[in-house]
């Protein structure tokens, strides 16, 4: 399966091509914040960019403290969201170590699912998609997080 | 589209309030520089001067801006401190998208603070926020406060003036997201009238887009020629800054203050030479995947054991010209030390580098001395003229409060208009030929981006006055679009008519798409019209002798040709300006 990296981001301009393309493709939004991924300064615009992505975790946070669904386990790290089930509780944001995942002001979750729309925009190969194997979290690893 | 009219926030800087107008226009007027100027007949006061608290600032973006890359432009429309009259300055960093995505399709501040305060605005929120213990403070570090100050994580613009604006100098810039400028024309003076130090801009909306197959192909499409094809490719490589070896090469580079064309020691200062020496990383503006921002650096040894610090500085053709050549500074990391120093005080390094070029040729003929300048300006020495530029920003005695007003201004108290470098405000960096010296004088603002006059003159030996004045007359019609669309003016090979058309259909401006030709005249008439109103003569415009004394690759300049240029296309904007029943 596929997960997406952000290995060069020290390359970054930051032009946010990479959050407008997800926001367009993926979730069909005029926007640079409900994306998968966003691009922030690292403490000013001198000193370079950041990006807040989905790190694939395997158990995911957000998965284990989403009770409706919305948020699954997706076998690679990460989540797989059905966004019908979700009822905007915010927990998935709050437990996501990374701050990887926006709330719209409504509440609404955005994250990303690892699809790889937002790479080929990039224009200086910040970031790839990678084929990872898929994993099931063993149970050792969900008690290491729940505690 | 996200709504058939324009959303406008307007501030009363004097009350703190701000109310949010719905203005039709949006198939008449687009948006950016059509926008700025029905704002401008609206709010602002063509008969009372710059400084009247009630005069409106205005910052206005397009129909396509956030929808298409390099839609990147903000259009700043005030009434300039620089000559009293209506004007535009361009600026990207992050200012298009936040107000994009703070919902705003301008945003106008009229009134004055009493006392120094910064403006925060967003798609849901407005606070005007005493900021007195800013005042006085230097663009990097209130830059870094007012990010601190502004609480929220999410993405935002931030500008802000240096002490230039603050002493309300009419060559002071307002600095954009630390590496980009509203530079031209005194906006910064505009701001430090009105007793604000700063604003932020939180882009914190988002909207739905259209729900058809054209927009996203049509992106992908011209994000491919952006990126994929060299259309781009002299902005992405060695920047503007690869101007400086070929103006020199065909003698079009103005040299200490305008006395030479060309010289050898370009060497020190090409773009290449400040790529292999001096630069550090590209940066862009948001929604621009061309990233032309150079930042280069200045380090400098603070401690005798080894201690050095470092600044990071944004070059430029035209700020490497403004302070290199013309200075006659050809070592690179001296051009970007003094450009530091121009960064911090918040002046517009174009004006600035010009004004002190005239002060020193002025110093050497002996029309003022060193009472007047307080240090020794030579051409070369960076370090005078850096101290020079702290003197100007704070308009230290008479003679630099003259000066920030203008080098003409300066140059009819004490003498020396024969060889101020003025071209409507400070020259841009082409000494090309006729054309440009006439479109530079007369554009509308006074920027070599007005129409691509030093193109022209590098393309064209021959000497057809009609051809010229319709070429300048047709070229600012067409960029007049642009402009308020807003783009970015390095994208207009790529964003040619048809394309503009396609792109403003797939997102729901089909009226306006269709009407493009129309439209751009209008705009074209409003702007002139607005600027007239101001009052401003094109036939009242002079063009120093200096301009006539140069050589180019065409030759010596003809002054014949010079002067019937500049009535020919002073005539036509004239015309421009008559109303002829399309006043709103």
């Amino acid at each position: 399966m596929k997960v997406l990296r952000t290995p060069r981001m020290e390359r970054c301009i930051g032009c946010h091509s990479c959050s407008l393309a997800c926001a367009r493709l993926v979730h069909k939004h005029l926007s640079w914040d409900t994306a998968g991924i966003r691009i922030v300064s690292s403490g000013g615009l001198s000193t370079g960019f950041e990006a807040r992505s989905c790190l694939a975790c395997n158990p995911a946070p957000c998965a284990m403290v989403c009770l409706t669904g919305a948020f699954s386990q997706r076998k690679s790290g990460g989540v797989v969201v059905k966004k019908n089930l979700c009822i905007c509780c915010g927990e998935c944001a709050k437990a996501c170590p990374v701050g990887a995942i926006y709330l719209n002001p409504t509440g609404e979750p955005f994250v990303c699912i690892h699809c790889g729309r937002c790479v080929p925009f990039c224009p200086h190969d910040c970031l790839e998609i990678v084929d990872v194997p898929g994993k099931q979290p063993t149970e050792k690893n969900l008690k290491g997080v729940a505690s | 589209m996200i709504r058939d009219h324009f959303r406008v926030l307007c501030v009363d800087l004097s009350s703190g309030r701000g109310n949010v107008v719905s203005l039709d226009g949006r198939d008449k007027e687009a948006g950016g520089s059509g926008l700025a100027a029905i704002l401008f007949s609206k709010y602002g006061l063509a008969d009372k001067p710059w400084e009247d608290p009630d005069q409106p600032l205005i910052f206005a973006i397009g129909p396509l801006t956030g929808y298409f890359p390099l839609m990147s432009k903000t259009v700043c429309g005030f009434k300039s401190p620089y000559h009293d009259q209506y004007t535009e300055s361009h600026a990207g960093g992050r200012s298009a998208l936040s107000l994009r995505f703070a919902d705003l399709d301008a945003l106008v501040i009229t009134g004055k603070a009493n006392k120094p305060c910064c403006l925060s605005v967003g798609s849901r929120h407005i606070e005007l926020k005493d900021a007195h213990y800013l005042w006085g403070m230097d663009i990097q570090a209130s830059g870094k406060m007012m990010r601190g100050m502004s609480g929220s994580s999410g993405h935002r613009s931030i500008l802000r003036i240096g002490p230039a604006g603050e002493n309300g100098s009419a060559m002071a810039c307002i600095n954009v997201d630390t590496y980009r400028h509203f530079g031209r024309l005194g906006a910064g003076a505009v701001m430090g009238g009105k007793n604000l130090k700063g604003v932020v801009i939180n882009g914190d909306r988002s909207f739905d887009l259209p729900e058809n197959k054209d927009y996203p192909g049509l992106f992908q499409e011209v994000y491919r020629e952006l990126t994929d094809t060299e259309m781009m490719s002299k902005y992405h490589n060695l920047g503007t800054a690869a101007n400086l070896e070929s103006l020199n090469k065909i003698e079009s580079l103005p040299w200490r203050n305008l006395k030479q064309t060309s010289d050898p020691a370009i060497e020190g200062i090409t773009g290449k030479r400040f790529a292999d020496d001096t630069l550090l990383r590209n940066s862009a503006c948001s929604g621009c995947p061309v990233g032309c921002i150079h930042v280069g650096f200045v380090r400098e040894k603070f401690m005798k054991e080894n201690q050095y610090l470092y600044r990071q500085v944004s070059y430029d053709y035209e700020p490497i010209f403004a302070v290199g050549s013309m200075l006659g500074v050809t070592d690179s990391f001296a051009v970007l030390g003094i450009m530091d120093v121009v960064e911090k005080i918040g002046l517009d390094v174009m004006s600035g580098g010009v004004a002190l070029a005239w002060a020193t040729e002025a110093l050497e003929k002996g029309i003022i001395s060193e009472k007047e300048t307080l240090v020794s300006l030579k051409f070369g020495d960076a370090g005078s003229y850096k101290e020079a530029f702290y003197h100007l920003s704070m308009g230290s005695n008479d003679f630099y409060r003259l000066l920030a007003q203008g080098t003409l201004k300066a140059a009819e108290h004490y003498g020396g208009e024969d060889f101020a470098c003025v071209l409507g405000q400070e020259m841009a960096g082409y000494a090309t030929g006729e054309v440009f010296f006439v479109a530079e004088s007369l554009g509308f603002r006074h920027s070599h981006l007005d129409t691509g006059g030093y193109s022209y003159d590098q393309k064209h030996k021959e000497k057809d006055l009609e051809k010229a004045v319709n070429f300048l007359v047709k070229d600012e019609e067409s960029r007049v679009f642009l402009t308020s669309m807003a783009s970015c003016l390095f994208a207009r090979e790529v964003y040619k008519e048809e394309r503009l058309a396609d792109c403003l259909q797939s997102v729901g401006y089909g009226a306006l798409a269709d009407n493009m030709e129309a439209v751009s005249r209008h705009i074209q008439k409003l702007r002139w019209q607005t600027r007239v109103a101001t009052g401003f003569d094109p036939n009242g415009v002079i063009i120093p002798k200096r301009f006539t004394e140069v050589t180019t690759w065409k030759g010596p300049v003809d002054e014949d040709y010079l002067n019937n240029l500049k009535s020919e296309y002073a005539k036509r904007i004239i015309e421009l300006a008559k109303y002829e029943g399309n006043k709103r």
